[in-house]
């Protein structure tokens, strides 16, 4: 069982018991009645949900379903979107994110975000993971910065593969290794809570497999939420699994459980492909 | 297969559609390249219809001679000071003048004939000789190469600028029998048949316009022609000279009277022309010198000049706020009632005709503000309303091109709206910004109604030195040419507006370098 405010969502929607393999960990984040609205049309309603550090926690869910809006609740990326309203209590380390007096763009140097398309900027490899770091001042010399480069390109499992050619534009590299690029991007700023929106769908097996492993490798570091339409990603990389369904939270738990053992009936059938 | 003749690929019923749609295709690859063909041979017939007219522009016939710079002439009382001898005009015009007198002293018999040969050079052509020389007082009292423009009628005889002007070659004179003075015949000479019957084909047998006989430096007029004998009166030089040298007859089917320059004065151009001291040289004044009403003084400068200040002003005030305007409306304006009013309406102020615009400056510029009348700065604003609306929607668009997710990477890594926009968006929007101001500024350069209305078709002589000076711009300065009566003038048109054209060239060829320099791709 978890702090008290996150426990009871959570017993609410998944159960007693559900972390026991979880101990270890403890939430990071605590959504409480997050509803999202796009003008009058409401996407999300009324999710609370706590999201564990040091773990991998995926959003599942039918295309639509309000899995890449309840993602950007946790960045505050809806308040770049015209007409999105968020309501709800979303805390991190005990403050409210959602308190207008919280600076968005702070927030997002503490949650990085990785996208589906891969994005780096039109700019040179080191540039692309120099420009965070630059823009809030984190670094004082040029060492610091290049050594700043070189650990995030470590962690993203990408130096020896671009390390003789930082200048040369990100565009050029793969489709796996621009998406690399861009987690090592978000790492460069020190979040403690990277958010990826389907980050493998527009890369090959190969290279979703190096993705994969890499998200693995970063768990031990970084609080992860990842959003993907594959369950079977789902149950290779995350240890927590929530499922949304037509904006709703349906079911939340552990990834073992979620997969084996469903206690609601529309993540059963979601999940043995019967609807989606 | 007779069995199944539905899963037939061929089909008579398949092949007619088959048929009927390559029909269709053909049809229509032949309406595109129609339409291709005919815009590029429009736009092949216009370039040649301006070059040819303007061919004639490039070189221009000066007087050319040696000639000694008398200090009681050129600076009367010892005055050596810059501006009194630029003032000076009638005594350079006079060496000039002596200078043609010596050269064909036949002049000097009668008031009227020096009249005629001082026209050969007009008064105000001294003047950059008088420019030269007050530059350079030490030349006073020395001898000089001197060249100044011929009279632009007879430019455009020496250059065979009427079409119907013919020379025929005569060969030698054969024999000349001189009796009265200055009267000759001459006979027996192949030469005049051709003449003859050249002569009737031009004027249809009427015999109204002149023949002038040319040989070496001297120049006869034919007064009656045979095929085999003609009378002659001398004109310049002497009968030597003419009986010496090959003949070429030169036949002008206009009559004498209803041209502007007489026998006497084209017959003393030729014998300049045979002397060396007519010249065709490069027309270097056509950008040297500032507008005139003499066509041969006449130049481009002043219209260039103001061109480029009004062009300054433009670029100053449209570029930066059509780049603000857009970069506020695409990136940080909400999407609101107001945002879609303001919207339509830069669109459909990109659609007002031009001049409109002049009107709002003559009445708001002029008439509220009183700023200066025929100003560049006026000029300039009233252009750069004009464009400001092709500004912001070139500036938008390339804006709006830049993919999304830029904006949303940048933000993610924590950067502010402000600085996703500068750091990110507008560096990658730049060059498509960048072409569509100078494609804007293209389109100001070529205006001319708005200029007009705001009164920057005055007649200006000097090159303007600030945005408030009088000026005028090429595209006025073309209209009023091209309402000149002078035929001279036809050719003059043409090579301002070729010099207008090239503007436009070297703006979108820089338009064309920074799409390749500097468009990146993502
Ligand atoms: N920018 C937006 N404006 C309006 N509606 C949106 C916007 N983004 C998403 N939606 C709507 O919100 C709902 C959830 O979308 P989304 O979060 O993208 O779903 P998912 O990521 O699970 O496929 C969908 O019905 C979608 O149409
Ligand atoms: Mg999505």
């Amino acid at each position: 069982m978890d702090t008290v405010g996150p426990a009871k969502a959570d017993l609410a929607l998944t159960g007693e018991g559900a972390d026991k393999t979880q101990a270890l960990t403890y939430p990071r984040i605590d959504c409480r009645n997050v509803s999202v609205y796009y003008d009058d049309k409401q996407a999300v309603f009324d999710v609370s949900l706590a999201i564990h550090d040091r773990a991998v926690t995926a959003l599942i869910g039918p295309s639509g379903c309000g899995k890449s809006t309840f993602l950007r609740c946790l960045n505050r990326m809806n308040d770049t979107i015209e007409g999105a309203k968020v309501t709800g209590d979303i805390f991190m380390e005990g403050e409210n994110i959602n308190s207008p007096d919280v600076d968005p763009v702070l927030l997002r140097s503490r949650v990085g975000m990785v996208f589906q398309k891969p994005n780096p900027f039109p700019k040179s490899i080191y540039d692309n993971i120099a420009y965070g770091p630059r823009i809030h001042g984190m670094v004082d010399s040029r060492e610091d910065l290049d050594a700043v480069v070189e650990k995030s390109l470590r962690r993203a499992g990408l130096w020896e593969e671009v390390k003789d050619r930082l200048s040369q534009p990100g565009t050029s590299l793969s489709g796996g290794q621009q998406q690399r690029l861009c987690i090592a991007r978000a790492i460069a700023v020190r979040p403690e809570v990277i958010l990826m929106d389907e980050p493998c769908s527009a890369l090959d097996p190969i290279a979703t497999a190096r993705i994969e492993e890499l998200i693995d490798e970063l768990r031990k570091r970084y609080c992860i939420v990842i959003v993907t339409h594959s369950m079977q990603q789902a149950a290779r990389v995350s240890q927590r699994t929530a499922f949304f369904h037509l904006g709703n939270l349906v079911e939340m738990g552990d990834t073992d459980q979620i997969f084996t053992n469903p206690r609601e009936r529309r993540t059963e059938d979601y999940i043995t492909g019967r609807f989606g | 297969m007779s069995k199944m003749p539905d899963s037939s690929l061929i089909t008579p019923k398949a092949l007619k559609h088959l048929k009927k749609r390559r029909a269709a295709d053909a049809r229509f690859r032949l309406y595109g390249i129609a339409a291709i063909v005919f815009a590029l041979s429009a736009l092949t017939l216009l370039v040649i219809a301006i070059g040819t007219r303007a061919y004639s522009a490039t070189t221009q016939y000066v007087f050319q001679a040696e000639i000694m710079l008398d200090a009681d002439l050129v600076a009367p009382e010892g005055e050596t000071s810059e501006a009194e001898i630029t003032r000076n005009i009638e005594g350079f015009y006079t060496l000039v003048r002596d200078k043609l007198f010596a050269e064909f002293p036949e002049a000097s018999q009668s008031q009227a004939a020096r009249q005629d040969l001082s026209e050969l050079v007009n008064r105000l052509a001294v003047l950059s000789l008088a420019r030269r020389v007050a530059d350079n007082p030490s030349l006073i009292g020395k001898s000089l190469e001197v060249r100044v423009p011929l009279s632009d009628d007879l430019d455009l005889y020496l250059k065979g600028g009427s079409p119907k002007d013919v020379t025929v070659r005569v060969g030698s004179a054969g024999t000349i029998e001189t009796d009265v003075e200055g009267k000759a015949r001459i006979s027996s000479t192949s030469g005049l048949s051709k003449v003859t019957s050249t002569r009737s084909l031009l004027e249809e047998g009427k015999a109204m316009g002149s023949v002038l006989l040319a040989g070496g430096k001297a120049v006869a007029r034919i007064d009656s022609l045979s095929p085999d004998a003609a009378e002659l009166t001398l004109l310049t030089g002497t009968f030597e000279q003419l009986a010496n040298a090959p003949l070429v007859a030169h036949i002008i089917p206009l009559p004498e009277a209803e041209r502007p320059i007489s026998d006497q004065q084209i017959a003393w151009a030729i014998a300049l022309k045979q002397a060396g001291n007519a010249r065709q040289v490069l027309h270097t004044s056509l950008v040297t010198h500032t507008d005139s009403t003499y066509p041969e003084l006449a130049g481009t400068l002043a219209a260039i000049v103001g061109s480029l200040l009004t062009m300054m002003v433009t670029a100053c005030v449209a570029i930066p706020m059509g780049i603000f305007a857009a970069v506020y409306l695409e990136e940080f304006a909400p999407r609101n009632r107001l945002t879609n009013l303001i919207e339509v309406n830069i669109n459909n102020l990109a659609a007002v005709p031009s001049i409109v615009f002049g009107l709002l400056g003559a009445s708001l510029l002029l008439g509220t503000f009183a700023l200066p009348r025929s100003a560049p700065i006026v000029g300039g604003l009233v252009l750069a309303l004009l464009i400001l609306p092709v500004v912001i929607i070139a500036s938008r668009a390339s804006l709006r091109s830049v993919p999304p997710s830029i904006r949303s990477g940048a933000l993610a890594v924590g950067a502010s709206r402000m600085q996703a926009v500068f750091h990110h968006v507008l560096p990658l929007a730049a060059p498509g910004m960048f072409t569509g101001a100078i494609l804007g500024m293209a389109r100001a350069l070529g205006e001319t109604a708005p200029l007009l209305l705001i009164g920057m078709v005055a007649f200006v002589a000097e090159v303007p030195n600030s945005a408030t000076d009088e000026a005028t711009a090429l595209p006025v300065l073309i209209y009023s040419w091209a309402s000149n009566a002078e035929r001279a003038w036809e050719p003059m048109t043409a090579a301002a507006i070729v010099i207008l054209l090239s503007l436009l060239v070297i703006m979108n060829v820089v338009v064309v370098f920074l799409r390749r320099r500097f468009e990146r791709r993502w």
